[in-house]
């Protein structure tokens, strides 16, 4: 445990809270990043997504993508995009943003998808507009795998910001590399334990959104059925909900 | 291309060396998945404590991981150790949902009808339970073996040589060609061992043969990095 | 009125779910249309709010042709009752029954004050306001449904299969509950079932519907049980076994009536009002 006192007391040393390399600085680097790329990706993506998943239209051709990228490996995406683009903070734009895609645009269409047909049907022969039915049935209803999709994405993009220091002067991950180079251990560790602590964080607050964002009505919190109904449909429902949204994905 | 075609021997031997990182934690988080995704679905308690764990190690990036392996378990940094312990408990944390998940999917009725017809709890879990969730499983399987091919990569950083060898090397020494080599080798490695799986589900699974287009039991979202 | 000309509908797939049917479904009575699946009877309904248009043919409201109206605009002018309810599960009963009028523009307030009156006339305590639908149960979210069909007070109410997910003893105080509306409101009701007991008891008009929306007959409950027009339809009203085929057997001093299967159906009594031939079923 030796080791690990070392790696704290390389995080609480003064100097390492000033100057080019304070932690604060590659912390704010890190998130700066990975909310960017989240917002670019999310601006591609979302929309995106919600138009698979309202007309159904070019879903094979979605998944298919969003599988094969999938395989992609980060490290070969980043050292490649690195190649053409040269080393800087384009690189890692480029190639996060485009990891970041999949899970955002899944999140958004399949939450389409899982809302009973029912009752889109339902709010079509009430007189809903097209739009409408985006706006107030699928958008409320598709959210909590929206941001299940988000919080892959983030937690992708907060561990792969940390390999992207291997391409540019970036966030949290050079404590990795520099210490990896001058083989301080206390430094590398040091800077392990602030990424793990940050995308630890950040699960936790997606866990406590997702819980929010669930509509009232909707989330099995709510079961206070009186008697057995016979509605089959909306009482499986919440349950396929949480198998799907339940699932903390991601990667590193 | 004349890269690739001068290197050929070089390539192989990296292909080697990441089917040897990526192949004991594929197998080895199944076996270990298996006792505790039945544990997880067997009692409330056990659920939490393994599910909240299983989800907050799945957070855990990777990179970090292989520098903090070293330390709790004392291996050294360069091990290829690290890399397969690290790997199988992220196979572990997937798998884990999955295998409960799993479970869960069996029909009440069917599990009820087979105690019925006299199956002890232990018969009922090997033939029954665990042969019905065998497509979710499968699906869970497929998403472990593209991803830990695809972290095997991250390892080149810290000098544990695998495909992502050919990253490293050719960004330091400006060769696209090696780079993309090691792409598409990285996922043609990924493919073939996805599509083993699929050949053993068939093999093993002959009634979801017929079951038409295949439909995911359980969507798993996931991506590698 | 609502009039279907000559209506055809064959869906991409090949299947022609409606053929040539033509029918006047008049002003304040019930039609119901019933038939077995694959009749097309949800398609007909369907297409009378411009869920289905139809492949050939027209259909008129009031001496309208729909095709004339946009969609949303003329579905937003008829009540729409589905089985399952179909009401919005993030959506608080209360803001259910208000969504057409709120989407008509009818201020919020005005929209929810009117919608806890309707709850009154579908007979729902006014506490369950602002419950969730997941919160209620089977017969409740119907009549849920019915109120939100009821929202704009349209003149016409489709219901489709309405009271096809709720437990027999349920759907007996849901039909009753309907009929009690029908004579408080007096809309023009479609409603489609496969339940020829429901048909029988809810519909001024049945049209009974074999394959590919053929029309087998139209009539009142009276006329369809006393002469059925073909073999079809007297087996599927069951006009010729069961309790529907009665006859008098003589016991001591009285008629009694007895069904096919030999189980005592009751006696014959002085008529209780001068027009009643076919008993309760025909009657009302």
């Amino acid at each position: 445990m030796n080791l690990f006192s070392d790696a704290v007391n390389w995080i609480l040393d003064p100097a390492n809270w000033v100057g080019i390399n304070a932690i604060p600085l590659r912390l704010s680097q890190h998130l700066v990043f990975t909310l960017v790329t989240l917002l670019i990706a999310s601006a591609i993506a979302i929309p995106l997504g919600f138009l698979i998943g309202h007309t159904g239209r070019g879903r094979g051709l979605a998944v298919t993508t969003s599988g094969g990228l999938r395989a992609i490996p980060t490290l070969g995406l980043l050292t490649l995009v690195a190649l053409w683009v040269g080393i800087g903070v384009v690189a890692p734009y480029v190639a996060l943003t485009v990891l970041a895609i999949p899970p955002i645009l899944a999140g958004a269409y399949t939450g389409f998808e899982a809302i009973d047909r029912r009752t889109i049907d339902a709010a079509r022969a009430v007189g809903m507009s097209e739009l409408q039915i985006v706006r107030k049935v699928e958008i409320p209803l598709g959210l909590p795998l929206l941001i299940g999709g988000l919080r892959s994405a983030t937690l992708q993009v907060i561990a792969t910001a940390t390999l992207a220091a291997y391409v540019a002067d970036l966030g949290l991950g050079r404590y990795l590399f520099a210490g990896l180079k001058t083989r301080d251990y206390a430094e590398m560790l040091g800077g392990s334990i602030l990424v793990i602590l940050l995308a630890l964080v950040l699960e936790g607050i997606f866990a406590l959104i997702q819980r929010f964002v669930v509509p009232r009505g909707v989330s099995g919190r709510l079961k206070t059925r009186q008697s057995g109904s016979t509605a089959g449909s909306t009482s499986t429902e919440p349950d396929s909900h949480s198998l799907r949204t339940g699932r903390p994905t991601a990667a590193r | 291309m004349t890269w690739v075609l001068s290197n050929l021997g070089l390539i192989w031997a990296r292909i080697l060396d990441h089917v040897v990182l990526s192949l004991p934690p594929i197998v080895l988080c199944f076996v270990i998945a298996l006792p505790l995704g039945w544990l997880a679905r067997r009692y409330r308690v056990s659920r939490g404590i393994i599910l909240t764990g299983a989800g907050l190690l799945y957070a855990v990036p990777s990179l970090p991981l292989f520098f903090v392996l070293p330390a709790v378990i004392g291996t050294g940094l360069r091990s290829p150790l690290n890399v397969i312990i690290a790997l199988t408990l992220y196979g572990v944390a997937l798998m884990v949902r999955v295998v409960s998940d799993g479970l869960d999917s069996v029909d009440a009725d069917v599990r009820q009808s087979a105690s019925a017809v006299g199956y002890s709890a232990w018969s009922r879990f090997w033939q029954v339970e665990l042969p019905l969730s065998g497509p979710v499983l499968l699906a869970g399987m497929r998403v472990v073996a593209v991803s830990t091919v695809s972290l095997v990569t991250v390892g080149a950083v810290i000098g544990v040589q695998s495909l992502g060898s050919l990253f490293t090397d050719g960004f330091q020494r400006g060769i696209q060609a090696e780079i993309i080599a090691g792409l598409v080798a990285t996922v043609g490695l990924a493919l073939l061992f996805d599509g083993a799986l699929v050949l053993a589900g068939r093999l093993l699974m002959p009634w979801t043969r017929k079951a038409g287009p295949a439909r995911r039991t359980a969507p798993i979202e996931v991506s590698a990095a | 009125m609502i009039e279907f000309r000559s209506v055809s509908k064959r869906f991409p797939d090949g299947t022609l779910a409606v053929d040539d049917f033509s029918l006047v479904l008049p002003s304040h009575q019930t039609t119901v249309l019933v038939g077995s699946s694959g009749s097309g009877k949800t398609t007909l309904l369907r297409m009378i709010n411009r869920m289905v248009d139809p492949t050939s043919g027209s259909i008129e409201i009031d001496g309208e042709n729909i095709n004339s109206l946009a969609p949303v605009k003329l579905r937003r002018g008829i009540g729409y009752v589905m089985q399952n309810s179909g009401l919005l599960p993030h959506r608080t009963v209360i803001d259910n029954v208000a969504t057409v009028p709120l989407l008509r523009g009818t201020p919020k307030r005005q929209a929810r004050a009117d919608a806890l009156t309707l709850l009154d006339t579908v007979g729902l305590d006014r506490s369950l306001a602002d419950r969730y639908p997941s919160q209620l149960s089977g017969g409740q979210q119907q009549r849920v449904g019915v109120a939100r069909g009821l929202a704009v007070d349209p003149n016409i109410l489709l219901m489709d299969e309405p009271f096809g997910a709720v437990d027999p003893i349920v759907r007996a105080e849901l039909q009753e509950e309907l009929l009690r509306l029908q004579k408080e409101l007096d809309k023009t009701v479609v409603f489609v079932t496969h339940d020829i007991e429901e048909a029988f008891l809810l519909g001024d008009q049945i049209v009974i519907l074999r394959e590919g929306g053929h029309v087998a007959q139209v009539g009142s409950p009276a006329d369809i049980l006393a002469n059925p027009a073909d073999e079809f339809v007297s087996s599927f009203v069951g006009a010729d076994r069961g309790r529907r085929a009665l006859h008098l057997e003589r016991h001591g001093d009285r008629d009694a009536v007895v069904d096919s299967d030999g189980r005592l159906a009751g006696v014959l009594t002085s008529r209780p009002a001068p027009d009643a031939v076919l008993g309760a079923e025909g009657s009302r």
